[in-house]
């Protein structure tokens, strides 16, 4: 096995499924002869040929439409759009074109896209970069939503997604593309679509998260555990569709429950964990359920990033309450 | 079945040359700086050719100490712009005060001659709220991060200074990159379909970060997409300040006239990186490529032309140089004593007036930042 950057299982994840089906077309602003802004395709152009890993002008609604329509030709394009900010250049191949291939043609087509991009606070990056949209793509039914929090999980996830027939929006977090390395199997493997992963086991409070938040997530657990308290951490790693059976058998074991999103509280996807609580285990709750989240304002220009974002002094004050509610 | 036709309906080959005659680039000055255009020379005073050539200066030692300030970690989100200065500086030189900017991230220079103050620019860089606060009667708006957007936008405001009956343009600058973006094609289109008074810039310096112009478009000039939206669109040599300005304002022209806008790609070169966060050229450009665009070099090319005309020296450079350094160190020190942005600030500036939330969640931050 080697050590991988959350990066560096992203390339070989794409490199794998190139290599799996000529099918695969990657693509996107920079991706070829540059490897991409972060490198994530770095070197495949030299192995697939500009036929398969290629440049595009400078417009997602190209990328987005292009990708609608290999789609249709039986390809299985795998387009990034360089930060998940332009999403909005895009929107309307996403959420009104590619989501919306199957009931348009009663069934008869797939849209077999894998989106990615990157996004996630943290880095410092100039406006529109950073900013936590997955509400955009999780409130529109008909795609799937990935978010992976380590690199053997984002390879297992980006395999599993490319092989998916339904179109798939991958985000990759920019703060977890180089902050630690793992153990990730240089062979091929898949984990499954629209299953969370149990990151950490506890009996006292679920902790449902994805993301950078993951690892604050099991920060503030660990601190907590010193205190006497005993913490599980959900990592949902597909946010649409959620794994609802997971979360709900966690909380009617800890009977306690809180949410941590980077996204800004009005920004739904705690919001629709908690209401999902409610619909389905309200009478295991000694608490209510309670969310971290940004602040409902934009995300800030990079000065004040760090104290805008949530971090793990946040989940222990609101793990706390619950606690000790 | 497919028949054969007697004859083509259409000479394909011809009409795309045809187009591509139109688009002859627009040169005054050569890479020697001898006019070589001398009915398009410009009426610009010995005072005003000094004064251009002094901005072009300023602007590149501006450009030296951001990109060094940047590497000391002093200045945040940076875009080169040494090699366009003719482009931006010369088109901006053609500007009036009334006029609007809407820029795009490498255009901070056209801002601060605007009158956007250094510190703001600095500001900006380093990611802080004050920097995009311009003064409302600036008539400019802080760099656009998403690309294209503000080409759209400048077809509004051009619709909005028609309206309102003001003597000014507005005028805005993307990239080669830039021009294949939706907005782009959007923008020139209605600004053409209203004859708004309005001046669309490419900057064309080869390279939308890695990707070459070549891999943008099939077209052969960029300013030959203007005939698509039935206006003018003009060729002209980046590199060159005197081309650039009178292009300019040659379409400023038109535009106070009512005669609508114009699309104007000036073919330039970035010799810097992309942007100072982490863009290697070497990946993508020929140290040849580079070597053959340091010899275009706008600098080099109007210090000779003022040079033969006894208007520039050594000395008058140097005393530039050493102007733009005073100011700059001032700027960063202004910068440096600014107080820190919080997230309450932020807040305050979202609404109007709050909502619940935010009132709520501004006594939490409140709280936090007195910590
Ligand atoms: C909508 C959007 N897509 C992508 C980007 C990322 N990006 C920033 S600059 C750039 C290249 C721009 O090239 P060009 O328009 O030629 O301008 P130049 O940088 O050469 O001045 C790209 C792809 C962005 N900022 N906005």
């Amino acid at each position: 096995m080697a050590q991988m950057t959350m990066i560096q299982a992203i390339t070989d994840a794409l490199r794998t499924e190139l290599r799996n089906d000529e099918n695969v077309l990657v693509f996107g602003e920079d991706v070829g002869v540059n490897g991409g802004v972060f490198r994530a395709t770095e070197g495949l152009q030299k192995e697939f040929g500009e036929d398969r890993v290629f440049d595009t002008p400078l417009a997602e609604s190209g990328i987005g439409g292009l990708a609608v329509g290999l789609g249709l030709e039986g390809f299985r394009p795998v387009p990034e759009i360089q930060f998940f900010g332009f999403v909005f250049e895009v929107i309307d191949s996403v959420n009104a074109q590619l989501a919306r291939m199957r009931y348009r043609s009663g069934g008869v087509y797939n849209a077999p896209v894998t989106i990615r991009s990157p996004f996630g606070g943290g880095v410092h990056t100039p406006e529109l970069h950073a900013d936590s949209l997955e509400l955009l793509v999780t409130s529109q039914p008909g795609l799937k939503v990935v978010i992976p929090s380590t690199p053997y999980d984002a390879k297992g996830l980006l395999i599993a997604a490319i092989r998916d027939n339904d179109p798939v929006v991958f985000l990759e977090h920019m703060k977890l593309y180089r902050s630690f390395r793992q153990e990730v199997p240089e062979e091929e493997y898949t984990i499954e679509l629209g299953k969370a992963d149990v990151k950490r086991e506890g009996t006292d409070l679920t902790i449902v998260t994805y993301g950078a938040m993951v690892h604050e997530s099991l920060k503030a657990a660990e601190e907590l555990e010193k205190e006497g308290h005993s913490v599980e951490v959900i990592d949902l790693r597909t946010i649409q569709p959620l794994d609802i059976e997971t979360i709900i058998a966690s909380v009617e074991k800890t009977n306690r429950a809180i949410v941590v999103q980077e996204a800004q509280k009005q920004a739904g996807i705690a919001a629709n964990v908690v209401a999902e609580i409610m619909d389905r285990a309200v009478l295991s709750l000694e608490a209510p359920v309670l969310r971290v989240a940004a602040p409902d304002t934009v995300f800030p220009f990079s000065q004040a990033e760090t104290v805008w974002l949530p971090n793990y002094t946040d989940v222990i004050e609101t793990a706390k309450k619950v606690l000790n509610f | 079945m497919a028949s054969k036709a007697k004859k083509a309906p259409f000479d394909a080959v011809k009409t795309l040359e045809h187009i591509e005659q139109q688009f002859e680039m627009v040169q005054i000055l050569n890479e020697q700086g001898e006019v070589v255009n001398e009915d398009l020379m410009p009426d610009l005073s010995d005072d005003q050719l000094q004064e251009l050539m002094r901005r072009m200066v300023y602007t590149r030692i501006l450009d030296q100490r951001s990109i060094s300030l940047n590497r000391q970690g002093r200045l945040g989100f940076y875009a080169p712009t040494a090699g366009q200065e003719a482009s931006q500086i010369a088109s901006h030189f053609a500007l009036e005060q009334a006029d609007w900017i809407l820029p795009g991230y490498r255009d901070v220079p056209q801002l601060i001659w605007h009158g956007l103050p250094l510190t703001q620019a600095f500001l900006f860089s380093r990611g802080h709220f004050k920097g995009n606060q311009a003064a409302k009667d600036l008539n400019v708006l802080s760099p656009q991060i998403i690309i294209g957007a503000q080409y759209i936008q400048t077809a509004g405001v051009a619709l909005g200074l028609k309206k309102r009956g003001k003597e000014a343009v507005a005028v805005t600058y993307t990239g080669d990159g830039g021009s294949s973006q939706g907005d782009f094609y959007e923008g020139i289109n209605f600004a053409g379909a209203f004859k708004a008074p309005a001046i669309f810039f490419v900057q064309n310096n080869q390279f939308a970060i890695s990707t070459p112009r070549e891999k943008q478009t099939a077209a052969t000039t960029i300013a030959q997409k203007a005939v698509a939206a039935g206006i003018p669109g003009i060729l002209v040599d980046g590199m060159d300040p005197l081309a650039v300005y009178v292009a300019t304002s040659d379409a400023r022209k038109r535009a106070i006239a009512g005669e609508g806008p114009t699309l104007i790609e000036t073919l330039c070169f970035r010799y810097g990186p992309h942007t100072m966060a982490g863009d290697d050229p070497t990946r993508y450009r020929s140290s040849e490529m580079e070597t053959e665009w340091e010899k275009k070099d706008p600098l080099v090319r109007f210090r000779k032309f003022l040079e033969a005309k006894g208007l520039w020296s050594e000395e008058k450079e140097n005393e530039v140089i050493e102007q733009a350094k005073e100011d700059i160190k001032q700027a960063i020190k202004e910068a440096d004593a600014t107080p820190k942005q919080k997230v309450t600030d932020l807040m305050e500036i979202m609404y109007e007036e709050m909502p619940y939330n935010l009132k709520e969640q501004y006594e939490i931050f409140k709280e936090k930042e007195s910590k």
